[in-house]
């Protein structure tokens, strides 16, 4: 697997700014593996999670090109020993009567949850991080997965310090 | 007074002083015309501790205060031009934009000059920006309209001028509906424009307008688009100015890193062989005094790229040409061979790097500019300098001041002696015919340093780069990075409307010619008197030359029969258009037909020089190859490696061809 960053990226909480940071990426070629975004407790900005593939272009090009979008207000790479990384996927099992304790055993492996319940299948909601929640579907495949949708990553700093604040300078 | 001048001294984004320490009253009215008025209202934006995102101070919003008062949006479109100190914007009404235009026409301070093609609005507004150093406006309504302003905001974009272009949109309830004439600039040219809006609150008009020349203007100019629906001019609304900006993430840094400074200035000390890399950014940041006091004190030389040429003057000694893929052999020669390239305001074009793995082997790299994005983006820099140009060029020259310079004999023997074997010349057409080349040097030496010159794209604009001998600053104008052909004639309007005094020459070719000259109407209707020379050759001269090098002769689709049929006539096009129409043929007519067109200071003035199709640019690096493959104007590579002049023009075009499959082009 290429090299990934995360980036958090404060922006200006206006139309359009997502179009901007993802036809940047497009145009400049840049990859991006996922990319979340919401509201911060700041009114008037946004935080987007941006998990860049960096194998053609050294991050330093990524992170200047989105500094030069005006609605970009700061841009900070958060390393994977130093935040808290986190995904949501939810995901829908085949599990009937026969295999479903096997199946409620894995999701109590992975201190997933269990969030709808049907006949022959079962709903399944889990956070973590990406190679968790990889290995979490590995373990449900066998028992075939009938539907399959992932959020991007969120990630916050550890520590006290906020990001957001530093960002008045 | 000026709208914002590129501008040093500029408040950057430093924190504001706490409130009272400006020596100014509070409230004290400073509105007056011509000065700065709002400088001392830095302090209104205090600090906040609640880790809200602060605005930038108001204080760079020029023009004198005025209002609250009650207006219609267009009417605050109209005055947020006047108060930011907008003198002309080329345009052309619609639907979307009426409202605007009612306005307009009572305006004193802001005229408007009626287009033929929204195009032609674009190239003006950058010519004159680029001419004088202020914003551009130019001004559309929807759909069409606006998409017609995408080709010059790209082109604007590619060369860092300051423009804005104020577009109508339908109405805020149509926007979405396909409606008639809607199109969505804003998302169209977002990957082509510095930034762009879309009002859709009447009250956000002045602030939307504030902001867009600012942003055009500052840091690394660009083009900005705002966009403002029908219904928004219509309503009702408060005009007062100047607004309050809220760009909480532009904050360009114009003030250099001392530490960077005193690495440079080190490295410049420590020099065998180092080079001036001078780009447009100079000229930009005001600095071409600078420059020269810098060159001077440490005696290095200077390369002027086809953006910087007149930053530097081209009679100095230390000049040794333009750089890149038509460069001179010293220029070029000089960046191979260099131990330490001083680049500032320029972006290591692949036009000016040619193969960027064989660019310039042995140079440690000095990279100023304002844009961080530029730095280390082609060619990885020892010392990056981030900064104004013009700031960064003082405090490098004292720096320097302090340093033991290194003798640079040796070096400027090896660059004589390149200039006194390889100048720049020319050898006059086989057939008889005339000498492009001859008509635009005479063009230069006629005309004289004092003159403005614009020109298309293609082998004229390249001659015109060469030939043409620029002393000051802002005098060569040309679509460097886009290469946008019909760039000459709209520009030149543009940049005699923004310095009338001036003599304005658009340098064309047939073909650029015949893409825009519909603006020569405009220049005879609105006054607006530019001297054209269509250097006609009567094909696409640059494709055709590389149809000649790299494409066995096969002359697909580039003879435009200008010559063959003379359809169109230029002579009778530009009488048709309201212009004086010449033509010369002959070397002898040359002097005699530049005379008579210098003498009309009334009326359009257009040329046609009918001028020999083979003559071909050189030297030339060819696309994809390194500069070590520069062939020299007499169709040999002067191969810096040894002294023998080896490689005819046939073994060039093989390893051309070869490099021009693998990079695609």
């Amino acid at each position: 697997m290429s090299e990934t960053h995360t980036l958090s990226v404060l922006v200006e909480d206006k139309p359009g700014v997502l179009a901007r940071v993802s036809g940047l990426f497009s145009r400049r070629g840049f990859n991006i593996i996922s990319l979340a975004v919401g509201q911060t407790e700041t009114p008037g900005v946004s935080r987007m999670t941006i998990v860049v593939s960096v194998e053609d272009f050294p991050l330093e090009q990524v992170t200047k090109q989105l500094n030069k979008l005006i609605n970009v207000i700061k841009i900070v790479e958060l390393e994977p020993a130093a935040s808290v990384q986190r995904e949501l996927m939810l995901v829908k099992v085949r599990a009937d009567a026969g295999v479903r304790s096997q199946v409620l055993e894995t999701v109590q492996l992975f201190r997933a949850k269990v969030v709808d319940v049907a006949p022959e299948a079962l709903t399944i909601e889990a956070t973590g991080t990406m190679d968790k929640l990889n290995a979490l579907l590995r373990m449900l495949e066998p028992y075939g997965i009938r539907e399959l949708v992932h959020s991007g990553m969120v990630a916050v700093g550890r520590g006290p310090r906020s990001i957001t604040a530093a960002s008045a300078r | 007074m000026t709208t914002a001048t590129p501008r040093p001294g500029t408040p950057g984004p430093k924190p504001a002083p706490p409130p009272g320490r400006t020596g100014v009253p509070a409230g004290r009215p400073t509105g007056v015309p011509g000065q700065r008025p709002d400088q001392q209202r830095a302090d209104q934006h205090r600090p906040d501790k609640t880790g809200e995102v602060r605005h930038e101070p108001a204080s760079v919003v020029p023009g004198p205060r005025s209002g609250p008062e009650q207006v219609t949006g267009a009417q605050s479109i109209v005055r947020s031009l006047e108060s930011i100190g907008c003198e002309v914007v080329f345009g052309i009404p619609g639907g979307t934009i009426l409202p605007t235009y009612d306005p307009l026409l009572d305006s004193t301070s802001v005229r408007h000059v009626l287009v033929r093609h929204e195009q032609g609005g674009g190239h003006a507004a950058t010519g004159y920006a680029q001419a004088t150093g202020k914003v551009g406006v130019c001004m559309a309504t929807s759909g069409p309209g606006a998409t017609n302003l995408i080709t010059p905001l790209a082109d604007a974009h590619m060369d860092s001028v300051p423009v804005v272009a104020i577009t109508g949109q339908v109405a805020r309830p149509l926007i979405g509906t396909d409606a008639f004439q809607e199109a969505d600039i804003t998302g169209i040219t977002m990957p082509v424009t510095k930034h762009n809006m879309l009002v859709t609150d009447p009250a956000e008009i002045p602030r939307a307008i504030a902001e867009a020349f600012h942003l055009a203007s500052t840091g690394r100019p660009g083009p900005v688009l705002v966009d403002i629906p029908k219904d928004v001019q219509q309503a009702q609304t408060t005009f007062s100015w100047p607004p309050e900006l809220r760009l909480p993430g532009y904050r360009p840094t114009t003030r250099p890193h001392s530490k960077q400074i005193r690495e440079a200035a080190k490295l410049i000390a420590a020099a065998r062989k180092p080079v001036l890399y001078v780009g447009g950014g100079v000229i930009k940041a005001e600095a071409h005094a600078e420059l020269l006091e810098l060159a001077e004190l440490t005696n290095i030389p200077v390369v002027t790229t086809l953006m910087a040429r007149g930053a530097f003057p081209d009679s100095h000694r230390q000049h040794v040409g333009m750089p890149g893929m038509h460069g001179t052999v010293a220029a070029v020669g000089a960046m191979q061979k260099s131990d330490l390239l001083i680049a500032l305001g320029a972006r290591f074009d692949d036009r000016v790097t040619g193969q960027l793995a064989t660019f310039a082997p042995d140079a440690k790299i000095v990279h100023a500019d304002i844009d961080p994005a530029e730095i280390s983006k082609n060619r990885r820099a020892d010392v990056p300098i981030v900064g104004d140009a013009k700031e960064i060029i003082v405090e490098l020259t004292d720096a320097v001041r302090g340093e033991q310079l290194t003798d640079l004999g040796a070096w400027w023997a090896q660059l004589d002696g390149w200039r006194t074997t390889f100048p720049l010349g020319y050898d006059w057409p086989d057939d008889g015919s005339l000498s492009p080349q001859y008509v635009i040097e005479r063009i230069g030496a006629i005309a004289g340093p004092d003159a403005v010159y614009t020109a298309g794209v293609g082998q004229h604009q390249m001659w015109a780069a060469q030939f043409v001998k620029y002393e000051n600053p802002r005098t060569w104008l040309n679509s460097g990075g886009a290469g946008t052909m019909g760039y000459a004639v709209p520009a030149a309007m543009g940049a005699k409307a923004g310095v009338p005094d001036k003599v304005v020459w658009a340098i064309d070719g047939d073909g650029c010619f015949q893409m825009t000259n519909q603006e020569l109407a405009t220049c005879a209707i609105e006054g607006i008197p530019i001297k054209v020379a269509v250097i006609n050759n009567g094909n696409l001269g640059m494709v055709r030359q590389w149809q000649t090098l790299f494409y066995d002769q096969r002359y697909s689709n580039t003879d435009l029969g200008t010559h063959k049929h003379r359809i169109p006539d230029f002579k009778l096009l530009a009488e048709a258009m309201g212009c004086v129409g010449l033509r010369a043929e002959s070397k002898d007519d040359v002097d005699a037909v530049i005379r008579q067109a210098m003498e009309i200071n009334d009326q359009p003035v257009v040329i046609d020089f009918t001028v020999g199709a083979d003559a071909q640019v050189w030297p030339m690096v060819a696309a994809g190859t390194g500069n070590d493959e520069i062939m020299s104007a007499r169709a040999v590579r002067p191969l810096f490696e040894g002294d023998e002049l080896a490689a005819g023009v046939d073994e060039i075009a093989d390893v051309t061809a070869q490099a021009l499959e693998e990079s695609g082009e």
